[in-house]
């Protein structure tokens, strides 16, 4: 991006971001982000300045920046590349495509090479899952990776091309839209849904919302309408709409689709729900893995305005004022959870708050705050552009319309898939063409491992409830390596502030780690139990809650692939013993029999 | 909720046998065995119905077969893994007691350091005036672990009793259940800490 312009210094470009965000502390993020661009990491002179020039102490810059992943607190290399790590790339041959980069260029994974040109690294599910492997780079995402792909990129690194002048077919998204229904086939005429609504006044819109019977797609499935009529009645001059697209549950990339090919549809989600709701500000919370698809979002939001739809006075009415922001997220999943969502809208820390209250009453800057998922949005256009009654009568009774699936792993073909609410998982696996079905992995990391005498059931939040991930294990993969997948990335995003899920995920890492290193023994597995109990009671928010699912079902579901990794006694320990007094011998120069252990374990009688 | 004992008799005539206890300090600072002594004229029924086995309380210096096991503290040297793999061979019942046997505690702050620079600090700096600087290295002294572990990284534990230290309270009805072979169970008063 900025590899061959030279570099201001650390005061210069923290100046220029904070006089780009008007010295406004709640954009602290987005003022690393454009720190970080200028400089190409965050040294401790930027944060500094910031912290001088915002008026707010060192500490919480810092705080603030160490909290997520793609800002870096040490120099990185010039090209930062970070391998997408969520089970479906892996199953694609991530880490040897990794460990062939990281040959070539010399360099430790995880680490910056000797001349400081580049830094390889993993990260969370990229959301390319369909179109997998992939990597970003720079924060642009490179898909479809094969050994002659990674051998062209390190060709081009080697001789210093400027991402920018990369071949463009690299940094090719495509949709894949393979089934469309209600939602995927509406065209909306920009403005057109609004129109309706205003026809139909605020408390017409809301009744036509309820009318629809439309939940959030989000994943907790909340009605949409109950959400918006508590942020309209909650008292305050103020009230903000904020799109969640922060898609960070592995294996969904739906929103990703919504918002290359279907941004009006969602922006003019957002500006119905602002205007039933009373609110003059939005924000696009957007993931920093879509960072790409900023320019484009830009287009939509200047056009609209250009159209009126966004602005004062849209479409006319004298207290209709409304436009969107666009907030980029730095590489956190915690950060979708709505309260932690809004944390990071005002600049700290994405630690998710205590709720009650809720966001509709005490959202962003303690205002009241409608948190909608990006589909969500989308769907509220089509209520009211065609009807809330064809809505309605779509789906089960319980869960009404469409829901957007992103379908990876081992099928013929992954992408999109828009179904009516009450499909059932046989019917996709055929719809995909997959065959030889050993798992399902429905709703992320967090969601439920389905086993085939469980695919007669159905996509719906009263029945197998899903955000929209959706992916699929054939009879060789090995689910414990999936879990195992799980639970690294659970432990990775948690955010450090509740102690069971903090610890305890770590703990579940270290354990299914044992069980994958041939040490585990049957301690090991009630101890996984333990702990996944633990982070079911005790975790402050959703991510510990759900954190031990994927350990539990599998374990369940299919118990095999735990028992024949147990060893034959009662308990090992992880880690050699003796070498763990290799450093005091050596320091000590003692090689006596007291400096040693003999081998013991436990054998079971 | 846990049932509270109330009459040592009756804890005595449930119990055939007097079942053995013994307790270890390994890497810790004996508060928790100072929380032991701190179930107050209760140590008197607990004499009553136990034996105690190897513990600083008897002085005995190995662990014979017991039905209790108590471990203070987490394991910094190959003596203590010596010690604890004698109490797990021994010991029925082995519980870690208390926040450094369950997580390591303060002494495993020195995880994130090499040993050898905790060593060369504590031993060879010039600062803190030591005579004959220099890190001991006499075949007596146990040999440090590169870390810090708890217990139950080392041998397999059968229960936690969280605290720094645990309290009295929660020590006794603890044991009190162990040792008539009832599942301990602690209210949440006892277990709740801030
Ligand atoms: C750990 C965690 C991560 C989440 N990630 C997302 C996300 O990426 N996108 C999203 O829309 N909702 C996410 N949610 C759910 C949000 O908290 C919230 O329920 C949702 O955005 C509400 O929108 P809806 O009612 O339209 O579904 C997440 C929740 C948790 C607990
Ligand atoms: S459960 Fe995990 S992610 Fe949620 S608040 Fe606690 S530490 Fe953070
Ligand atoms: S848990 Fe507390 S009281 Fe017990 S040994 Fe450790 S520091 Fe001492």
């Amino acid at each position: 991006m900025h590899e061959k312009e030279r570099a201001p210094t650390p005061e210069q470009a923290a100046r220029h971001a904070i006089t780009r965000y008007h010295h406004d502390p709640s954009c602290l993020v987005q003022i690393l982000h454009d720190v970080q661009d200028a400089l190409g990491w965050l040294p401790p002179p930027a944060l500094t300045a910031i912290a001088e020039t915002l008026g707010i102490s060192r500490a919480h810059v810092e705080g603030v920046a160490g909290f997520y992943s793609f800002f870096h607190l040490e120099p990185v290399g010039q090209y930062r590349i970070f391998f997408s790590d969520n089970i479906t790339d892996r199953m694609l041959g991530a880490p040897k495509l990794m460990a062939m980069m990281c040959r070539i260029l010399n360099v430790e994974p995880g680490h910056r090479s000797a001349d400081g040109a580049v830094t390889v690294g993993t990260t969370s599910c990229t959301g390319m899952c369909d179109q997998g492997p992939a990597l970003l780079v720079n924060g642009f995402p490179v898909t479809r990776l094969t050994q002659e792909r990674i051998r062209e990129i390190c060709n081009l690194i080697a001789a210093r091309a400027p991402v920018k002048e990369w071949p463009k077919e690299f940094f090719l998204v495509e949709n894949n839209i393979q089934r469309s229904d209600q939602l995927l086939k509406f065209r909306l005429d920009p403005g057109s849904a609004l129109k309706a609504a205003v026809a139909k006044g605020r408390d017409g819109l809301l009744a036509e919302i309820h009318q629809s019977n439309l939940r959030g797609r989000g994943g907790a499935g909340f009605t949409t309408a109950t959400k918006w009529e508590a942020a309209k009645k909650a008292p305050g001059p103020e009230r903000f709409v904020v799109c969640n697209a922060d898609e960070g549950e592995p294996g969904t990339f739906k929103d990703r689709v919504l918002l290359t090919s279907y941004a009006d549809h969602v922006i003019e989600g957002m500006t119905l729900c602002a205007y039933a709701i009373g609110a003059q500000r939005g924000f696009i919370y957007l993931r920093y893995e879509y960072r790409y698809l900023v320019p484009h979002l830009e287009a939509v939001l200047r056009q609209r305005r250009t159209l009126g739809l966004l602005g004062k006075n849209i479409l006319r009415q004298a207290d209709f004022d409304f436009d969107v922001e666009i907030r980029l997220g730095a590489g956190a999943y915690v950060c979708g959870e709505e309260t932690a969502l809004i944390e990071s809208l005002e600049g700290k820390r994405g630690t998710p708050r205590i709720r009650p209250p809720f966001p509709v009453t005490c959202g962003y800057m303690g205002k009241p705050t409608v948190v909608n998922n990006v589909e969500t949005l989308a769907k509220t256009c089509l209520v009211l552009a065609e009807s809330a009654d064809e809505f309605a009568a779509t789906g089960t009774p319980q869960s009404s319309g469409t829901k957007l699936l992103s379908i990876s792993g081992d099928c013929a073909r992954p992408g999109i898939y828009e179904y009516p609410f009450g499909i059932g998982i046989a019917q996709i696996l055929e719809d995909c063409g997959a065959s030889n079905v050993q798992a399902v992995q429905v709703g992320g990391a967090s969601g439920t491992c389905l086993a085939p005498y469980e695919f007669h059931r159905r996509i719906a939040f009263e029945n197998v409830s899903t955000a929209g991930s959706f992916m699929i294990f054939g009879i060789n993969r090995d689910m414990f390596e999936v879990a195992r997948n799980f639970v690294h990335f659970f432990a990775h995003e948690s955010c450090g502030f509740c102690t069971p899920c903090r610890v305890g995920t770590s703990l579940l890492k270290n354990l299914m780690d044992k069980m994958h290193n041939n040490k585990g023994a049957n301690y090991d597995l009630s101890e996984i139990e333990r702990l996944t109990d633990i982070l079911k009671t005790s975790s402050h928010c959703g991510l510990g809650l759900s954190a031990g699912n994927p350990v539990i079902t599998t374990m369940s579901k299919f118990t095999d692939v735990y028992v024949k990794r147990l060893q034959p006694f009662e308990f090992e320990p992880e880690f050699d013993l003796d070498k763990a007094l290799a450093r005091a011998r050596q320091i000590t120069h003692r090689d006596d029999t007291e400096a040693h252990f003999q081998d013991e374990r436990e054998i079971l009688s | 909720m846990s049932t509270e004992i109330s009459h040592h008799k009756t804890l005595s005539e449930s119990i055939p046998r007097k079942p053995r206890i013994a307790t270890t300090s390994l890497c810790g600072c004996f508060g928790c065995h100072m929380s032991l002594l701190d179930i107050d004229e209760r140590i008197l029924q607990l004499a009553e119905i136990v034996d105690f086995d190897r513990s600083p309380i008897t002085d005995i210096k190995h662990c014979g077969p017991c039905d209790v096991g108590l471990i203070e503290g987490g394991v910094c040297n190959a003596e203590n893994v010596h010690v604890l793999r004698e109490f797990r061979a021994n010991c029925k019942t082995l519980v870690a007691l208390g926040a450094c046997a369950i997580n390591g505690g303060l002494p495993a702050a020195r995880n994130t350091i090499d040993v050898g620079e905790c060593l060369a600090e504590a031993y060879c700096t010039p600062a803190i005036a030591i005579e004959n600087p220099g890190i001991p290295n006499d075949r007596e002294l146990p040999l440090l672990l590169d870390k810090v572990r708890p217990v139950n990284e080392i041998v397999r534990i059968d229960y936690f009793l969280p605290g720094c230290p645990p309290s009295g309270d929660a020590i006794w009805q603890f044991v009190s259940a162990l040792v008539t072979r009832r599942i301990p169970r602690l209210s949440y008063a006892l277990i709740k800490y801030d």
